[in-house]
């Protein structure tokens, strides 16, 4: 730990914090980046793995990291700088032991990736972009994050939390909170987000193994084709109860263990054609809550501050 | 004639550790790499090029001769990059592949790599998928342990090296040029094309980009055949591909289908729209690709059938929408999304998307003017085809394609607010409270 004080605010624009010099950054540190370096044809290919490494050591990217990077790279604080301020990923200000995304783009904001960012942001008492004062969960709106058939998606330390209601979402953040160990639905046991970036920079944790090859959606098609008969040309036709269907059903059940869905994902392993329908939405619109009235609803400007800036 | 669906790319995804060498081994995998190192580099790319195998990623340009643009004289060492770096919204194809079958990427890349001349090769990988950069990355660290990487591949006197590079969070590295920008430890931020990247690309060397998709596909036609290849899809779009069905269905996924069925066909297969429900309007390959309706359910999902509906086939990613949804207020989000991802480089782009969301944000809280219509329309005319990249065309297409379809509901916008007129409680996948104005 930086011993940093947890602050609450990490705009999108403006500058890495330089008021914050804290840092673990040391020799090992250093010995890792170069090697990083190292790996490609030309050292600053390097960057984004080194930054990735800085926040895994520094929970963000801190002024002495720039330095690091800018001195083993041999080019300038502004080029990296410049480089650490374009991506969304690299943060100003430090993030949570646990990192929350929400995806609020088009498809996942219809779904109720709108509601869930509102009940996570309640339930954890921040906004936007901001860290719980106790430093446990930082939380982010996201954009489409590859997984719009799990829809609404939610992603801690970047693993996917797939198929997320309010209840789902609630509980997951209690579970970050108390620290009790949580799996991703599509991953591994979850680690922290600094761990999270050391792997991205390019140093594995030996985690591969674990979770399953594929989330249901992912195998609907080939449970289909299996069921159906149907294959590729040249390859056997499957029966409708083959090896790799009985497999495919193992491995379906194990996700639907692991992240406890069960009666909304069932179709996905029955025969589409005669499975149940996912239940639609009561129609009769529920009663406004007193929390409704309260949504931070109109922040539009104050948890997007680049708007700000841009104009 | 085909099966309607034609696993080949998703065949293994359900095995037990499909990730791991031994599972893949199991089912035949690394075959087509030895095979192709009995032929020649040349004779690879030929054999791509006649499958007629088209990009994966949006574009549709034929792998083969994206291939072949490479050129033989020049000094510079070439380059092999793999854009797996999916973003576009709606799209989640590629992720699953590598989540799954991380080999069948790795051996296409190495016989693509031969076929190139490549001896280092890439990996990009958006790094907002955790899990899938480490089956990634020890994917190739068994191929390495294999002989598949390394020097002398199989005694073959080929050498070839990859890098897996996780990205940083910024949809606009999906853009080749970006990406290669981004992959020399730059702001990603697309390039003034000629020259292309073929020509001068990664450290100003010849280099190609292609799709995860498209480099995965490789070793089945190397193993299987041009013809195999070919016997699959239309004729101007040949193969197989895979189609990620999202939104309002009643079973979301994955389908890997020869190119040509129609949504029609896919919606069945899923179980058609969400129970009591009918489809309003879809993306046919991501939100950059022009929304489609009802009336286009028969078209053939190919390059050409969607071309000629005014859309693009784009990466396939099918979103559904159903008649609860509010076209303004999906309209806002995909252009609020292209806004946040303007790496800010072309004016246009940059100043025009900022604008088209503070009219999209009117039209939604009811607050629009008599002629928003016409000047929001007039400013996609500003925006669209004036800048370096295809981000900006994306951002206007969703929004023209909307107002082509539901003018009535963007005029709704000058009295009601979009979620008076659809209230958008129905439209969520659980029960929430109703809405009381527009979300954060």
């Amino acid at each position: 730990m930086s011993g940093h004080e947890f602050e609450s605010h990490f705009p999108e624009s403006g500058s890495v914090d330089m008021s914050d010099p804290t840092t673990d950054i040391d020799e090992t540190t250093y010995a890792e980046l170069r090697e990083l370096a190292g790996r490609y044809p030309q050292p600053r290919s390097a960057l984004l793995p080194m930054l990735h490494l800085v926040q895994s050591v520094d929970g963000r990217i801190s002024p002495k990291g720039i330095e690091a990077c800018a001195e083993v790279l041999g080019i300038s604080t502004a080029q990296v700088s410049g480089v650490a301020t374009f991506y969304t990923m690299y943060k100003r200000r430090p993030a949570g032991r646990h990192h929350v995304g929400v995806c609020t783009t088009a498809l996942c904001a219809v779904m109720g990736g709108d509601v869930l960012l509102e009940t996570a942001s309640k339930h954890l008492g921040i906004g936007v972009d901001e860290t719980t004062p106790d430093g446990r969960i930082s939380l982010e709106r996201i954009e489409c994050n590859a997984a719009c058939d799990f829809a609404p998606v939610m992603m801690v330390n970047w693993e996917f939390m797939d198929d997320m209601t309010p209840e789902k979402a609630v509980a997951l953040l209690d579970d970050l909170r108390d620290g009790t160990e949580v799996r991703s639905t599509r991953g591994a046991r979850l680690t922290s987000w600094r761990e999270a970036e050391r792997v991205l920079a390019g140093f594995p944790d030996g985690r591969a193994d674990e979770g399953p090859s594929a989330g249901a959606p992912s195998l609907l098609g080939l449970r289909v084709a299996e069921d159906k008969g149907w294959a590729a040309p040249g390859d056997d036709k499957p029966h409708g109860n083959g090896v790799v269907g009985r497999v495919a059903r193992t491995i379906v059940h194990a996700v639907q263990e692991v992240t406890g869905t069960t009666e909304d994902q069932e179709p996905n392993v029955a025969t589409p054609a005669s499975a149940p329908t996912k239940s639609a939405p009561t129609k009769s619109a529920p009663t406004k809550s007193p929390a409704a009235e309260k949504a931070p609803r109109q922040r539009r400007r104050s948890t997007r501050p680049e708007e700000g800036t841009a104009k | 004639m085909t099966d309607i669906l034609t696993p080949v790319l998703t065949k293994n995804w359900g095995d037990k550790k499909s990730w791991t060498l031994p599972a893949y081994e199991r089912t035949g995998g690394y075959n087509a790499l030895r095979k192709a190192l009995t032929m020649t580099p040349d004779g690879v790319t030929t054999a791509v090029k006649d499958s007629g195998l088209r990009g994966r990623g949006g574009a549709g340009f034929p792998t083969g001769m994206k291939w072949s643009f490479v050129p033989k004289d020049n000094p510079n060492p070439k380059y092999l990059v793999v854009n797996g770096d999916e973003s576009e919204p709606g799209t989640c194809k590629d992720i699953p592949l590598m989540l799954a079958s991380p080999h069948t990427l790795v051996e296409g890349v190495i016989i693509s790599s031969y076929a190139i001349g490549v001896h280092t090769a890439f990996i990009y990988i958006r790094g907002e998928v955790l899990h899938v950069v480490r089956r990634v990355q020890q994917a190739v660290a068994e191929a390495r342990e294999a002989g598949y990487l390394g020097t002398d591949i199989l005694g073959s006197g080929f050498d070839l090296e990859i890098i897996v590079h996780a990205g940083a969070g910024a949809y606009i590295c999906g853009e080749e040029t970006a990406l290669l920008d981004s992959l020399e430890g730059r702001r990603g931020q697309p390039r003034l094309r000629p020259p292309f990247p073929a020509v001068a690309g990664l450290y100003a060397s010849p280099t190609v980009i292609n799709n995860v998709e498209s480099i995965a596909s490789v070793p089945s036609i190397i193993d299987r055949g041009t013809e195999w290849f070919g016997s699959m899809g239309t004729e101007k779009s040949k193969g197989f591909t895979i189609y990620s069905l999202s939104g309002h269905v009643a079973n979301p996924g994955q389908f890997e289908a020869p190119l040509g069925i129609t949504l029609r066909q896919l919606l069945e297969l899923a179980g058609g729209v969400r129970e009591g429900h009918q489809l309003k309007f879809f993306t046919p390959g991501g939100s950059s690709t022009p929304i489609l309706t009802e009336e286009h359910l028969d078209l053939p999902l190919d390059y050409e059938g969607m071309a000629g509906a005014g859309s693009m086939l784009g990466t396939k990613a099918l979103q559904i929408f159903d008649e609860t949804t509010s076209v303004v207020r999906t309209t806002l989000r995909w252009v609020e999304f292209y806004k946040h991802e303007s790496c800010g480089k072309c004016t246009p782009c940059r100043e025009g998307t900022w604008w088209l969301v503070q009219m999209l944000r009117d039209f939604e809280a009811g607050t629009a003017k008599q002629g928003d219509i016409e000047k929001m329309l007039d400013l996609c005319d500003n925006i669209g085809g004036r800048s370096f990249c295809a981000l900006a065309d994306g951002a206007v297409a969703c929004v023209t394609s909307a107002v082509k379809y539901f003018r009535s509901e963007f005029e709704a916008g000058y009295r009601t607010p979009a979620w008076e007129l659809l209230p958008y409680e129905l439209s969520a996948r659980f029960s929430v409270p109703a809405t009381t104005g527009a979300y954060v």
